[in-house]
């Protein structure tokens, strides 16, 4: 498997704040790279470094190099909105637009530039087909995307991530708002992703990092503490704090 | 007095409290609606209303009222030309581009010239707008309803403001990430999300400023004339409802005549048409409330 | 469009927003150093002792400020207890029902009707029905009607604030509702009154509409000495100056508004310091 991203001496401050502390890290292409660790370490800060979302926040910092097939997204050559299109991300909290089914999933790719209404329509199915949410709601691409139930809202958000062809897709708790079903098939579908897309997702829950995931990555404090695989990490962690977080010692 | 009765007897004094506004809309409306029958009894409701002459104080009398509605809906349009535009983009920018710190400069100040007294205005326009609008178009009377638009279109622009801010700050910013997230820039997050998850509230911030204008009164009577009559022509002398309102009661009218109560008459109409403008503002709030 | 163009089109849209914040900015700028100039050379303390004149130089605002200053008085000591009785009962007694929501619709439609109606409402109710004639009563009890839907919906703001657990642990040590009122939610939430009725009082200070048809006097020439005296007010009179023709009346105008824009902003700067220091409070 080869390296995706390649992140160097990365080191985040929210103005005085150092949130992130010299992280080195490999993700690895066409695998679920999980981020783990107590609220309040960084995994979140990370994984929104990674498309530059923290770009949004005003006083924020960033020191370090992360590469993506080799180029170092925080050059000034790179244009966020370009970078952005090549790592989708999923949120928390499902957070659809206030328009259709449609218009959720065509949105980017109308700004980026398609119009072209028969494309549209393909791309629309073939999202929702990935995001495993076709046929659930193929006779309904016209309603309101709010009122779907939970799941389908955040299958309907990955369905949207999709559509804009991306290399990576970063999941910031992607089930922490659904129940244990919902949760389930956004677990199976990631798992269906797997074979088109780099997935890196940040997880409260230990048991879903160790169904889910190639490669774990544990943070404790703004710090990386162990990177390894997800096997490895679950079963002979190599760090003492490591071991006390899986074995629920604390978080 | 046992503490029971004692708490029994404020909660129904605070209630009637509590109901005093239901009599001052009562009185309101009771007033207006009697003084203005007594004058309808004299002057039929449907000549008021559609009549195009309006001449209450010299022979022959008049009474007319669509040369002060138009002379309402002239200062309307045009100060709405500046209000509308300017508050909405002035609240993207605060909303949406401008930094914390920027903003907290900014807000103070417009906040100071939404606190500014209309009568204030009313000079602005007299003494400075107007001879900067002469500069350009020198046939343009002293009073003119332009000078007076622009003076309203300034006075109602914090109101649009920070009325559709509020409704842009309140759209969750879940929504707006998601947007940035597929790589939007700002302006294509800004309509394609933004404006349209918060819609209503801006919709409703447009109204109560137009309202508003309707209402206003001390611009108009400094600046817009005494001139009623059916124009559209802003560069000309013109009378608002609200102006021919003042110059009635500044004049010595005697009490009793037609003239008097046709003021109420005039105050009628005005109360109807901004009472029907803000519960328009409302049902749209309420109609179209995004629920995050 | 290629990216290149659509980053271009954001950045020219910024460009005009700027502008548009611009705008209100500069022309608030213009106004007060337009004012000012015009004013200055008129401002002295003779501008503030005498009374009106036929003559712009011996022009003065004694009266204006002295009618000012008793209607305000007045104007609070009517509205201020009535619109937080109000806003206490509705927002801590007041059933959830048809009336109650009447009630609150009332109010905030109350507060968007243009202030010149209160004036003839003032006119017809308080000068001729009850018959208290052209008098400083009449326009208090005009500007207090005007002013109770400002105060009882900034009061219902101030009285939301106050967190439940705090009333919680008041009727938990035994106290009755008045009681849970008085010594908590009161004292909590009276600087957020304070702050919404300090700015409904500079509202009511530069408000000249509804006194116009109240039937302030274009002009006095004695000091108020009480509630049935006539008045006129700092915004009356520079209404009154500048409607007239002679360009001097014009500068004595600009100087009223100065001394009016001086008194709003030291009442302002009290709201605001006000709310600093609460909102300092609320942190804690």
């Amino acid at each position: 498997m080869s390296t995706k991203i390649k992140v160097r001496n990365l080191n985040f401050y929210y103005g005085e704040f150092k949130a992130l502390m010299d992280i080195n890290l490999d993700i690895k292409e066409r695998q679920v790279t999980a981020l783990i660790g107590p609220s309040g370490c960084g995994k979140s800060t990370f994984l929104r470094t990674l498309n530059r979302m923290n770009d949004l926040i005003e006083e924020t910092k960033v020191k370090g190099e992360i590469t993506l097939d080799g180029e170092n997204i925080y050059s000034k050559k790179i244009e966020v909105e370009e970078l952005r299109k090549r790592v989708g991300m999923v949120f928390q909290k499902p957070n659809p637009f206030p328009k259709s089914i449609y218009e959720n999933i065509v949105y980017g790719p109308k700004r980026h530039g398609i119009k072209n209404k028969k494309k549209l329509d393909e791309i629309v199915e073939k999202s929702l087909r990935g995001a495993a949410l076709w046929d659930e709601v193929y006779d309904r691409l016209h309603k309101s995307a709010w009122d779907l139930s939970g799941g389908q809202q955040q299958r309907l958000c990955i369905a949207r991530a999709i559509a804009m062809e991306p290399e990576v897709i970063l999941m910031d708790e992607p089930t922490s708002a659904l129940d244990p079903i919902a949760t389930s098939r956004i677990e199976n579908l990631i798992d269906s992703l797997k074979k088109d897309y780099t997935i890196v997702i940040v997880t409260h829950s230990m048991q879903q990092a160790a169904r889910i995931s190639d490669n774990t990555a544990f943070f404790l404090m703004g710090e990386l503490v162990e990177f390894d695989e997800t096997s490895k990490i679950f079963t002979t962690p190599q760090d003492k704090r490591t071991e006390d977080y899986i074995t629920g010692r604390f978080g | 007095m046992s503490k029971k009765i004692r708490e029994g007897l404020i909660k129904k004094i605070l209630f009637i409290f509590g109901s005093v506004s239901i009599l001052i809309t009562i009185s309101i409306f009771a007033t207006l609606l009697s003084e203005s029958l007594i004058f309808f009894q004299k002057v039929p409701i449907l000549n008021f209303l559609f009549g195009t002459k309006w001449t209450p104080l010299f022979k022959p009398q008049n009474f007319g009222v669509l040369p002060l509605v138009a002379g309402t809906f002239l200062i309307v349009i045009f100060s709405s030309l500046i209000s509308l535009p300017i508050g909405l983009l002035s609240a993207i920018y605060l909303s949406e581009y401008s930094h914390m710190k920027v903003r907290k400069i900014v807000k103070p100040f417009i906040e100071i010239l939404a606190g500014i007294p209309s009568i204030v205005y009313g000079y602005f326009a007299l003494t400075t707008i107007t001879p900067i609008i002469r500069k350009f178009y020198p046939d343009t009377s002293i009073y003119n309803a332009l000078s007076a638009s622009i003076a309203v279109g300034i006075m109602t622009i914090p109101m649009v403001l920070s009325l559709s801010e509020d409704s842009m700050r309140a759209v969750p910013k879940s929504l707006r990430e998601g947007a940035y997230a597929l790589g939007l820039t700002k302006l294509e997050v800004v309509f394609g999300v933004v404006i349209p998850a918060s819609f209503s509230g801006i919709v409703a911030s447009f109204i109560l400023a137009i309202s508003r204008a309707i209402g206003e009164t001390m611009i108009v009577a400094l600046a817009a004339g005494a001139t009623p009559k059916l124009t559209l022509n802003p560069l000309e002398s013109i009378q608002t409802m609200t102006g021919f309102i003042v110059q009635i009661s500044q004049g010595d009218v005697v009490q009793g005549t037609i003239e008097a109560h046709s003021l109420f008459a005039v105050a009628m109409l005005l109360f109807v048409i901004t009472l029907t403008m803000n519960l328009l503002s409302k049902l749209i709030v309420n109609r179209f409330k995004e629920d995050y | 469009m290629s990216l290149a163009r659509r980053k271009k089109i954001n950045t020219i849209f910024h460009v005009i927003l700027v502008a548009c914040i611009l705008f209100s900015l500069i022309v608030l700028i213009i106004l007060f150093t337009d004012i000012l100039k015009k004013g200055f050379p008129f401002l002295n303390i003779d501008f503030l002792t005498k009374y009106s004149s036929r003559f712009p130089k011996k022009s003065g605002i004694r009266a204006g400020l002295f009618g000012s200053l008793w209607i305000i008085i007045t104007t609070v000591i009517i509205a201020f207890p009535l619109g937080v009785s109000g806003a206490i009962y509705l927002e801590e007694y007041a059933p959830k029902n048809r009336f109650t929501s009447l009630i609150k619709i009332n109010i905030s439609n109350l507060a968007g009707v243009p202030s010149i109606v209160y004036g003839i409402l003032g006119l017809s109710l308080f000068v001729r029905t009850l018959k208290f004639g052209r008098t400083i009563l009449s326009a208090s009890l005009t500007m207090a009607l005007l002013i109770l839907p400002i105060i009882i919906v900034s009061s219902q703001e101030a009285l939301k604030t106050v967190p439940k657990d705090l009333k919680e642990a008041s009727y938990g040590l035994g106290a009755t509702k008045w009681e849970t009122i008085t010594g908590v939610i009161l004292p909590y939430s009276m600087p957020g009154i304070l702050t919404g009725t300090i700015l409904a009082i500079s509202r009511a200070i530069g408000e000249a509409a509804p006194l116009v048809v109240v039937g302030g006097a274009a002009a006095i020439w004695f000091t108020p000495k009480g509630l049935m005296d006539e008045f006129t007010t700092l915004p009356l009179q520079i209404f009154t100056w500048a409607s007239k023709p002679q360009a001097d009346f014009q500068l004595v105008a600009a100087a009223g508004i100065t001394v009016l824009l001086l008194v709003l902003i030291f009442i302002n700067l009290t709201a605001i310091l006000l709310r600093n220091k609460y909102q300092d409070r609320m942190k804690m």
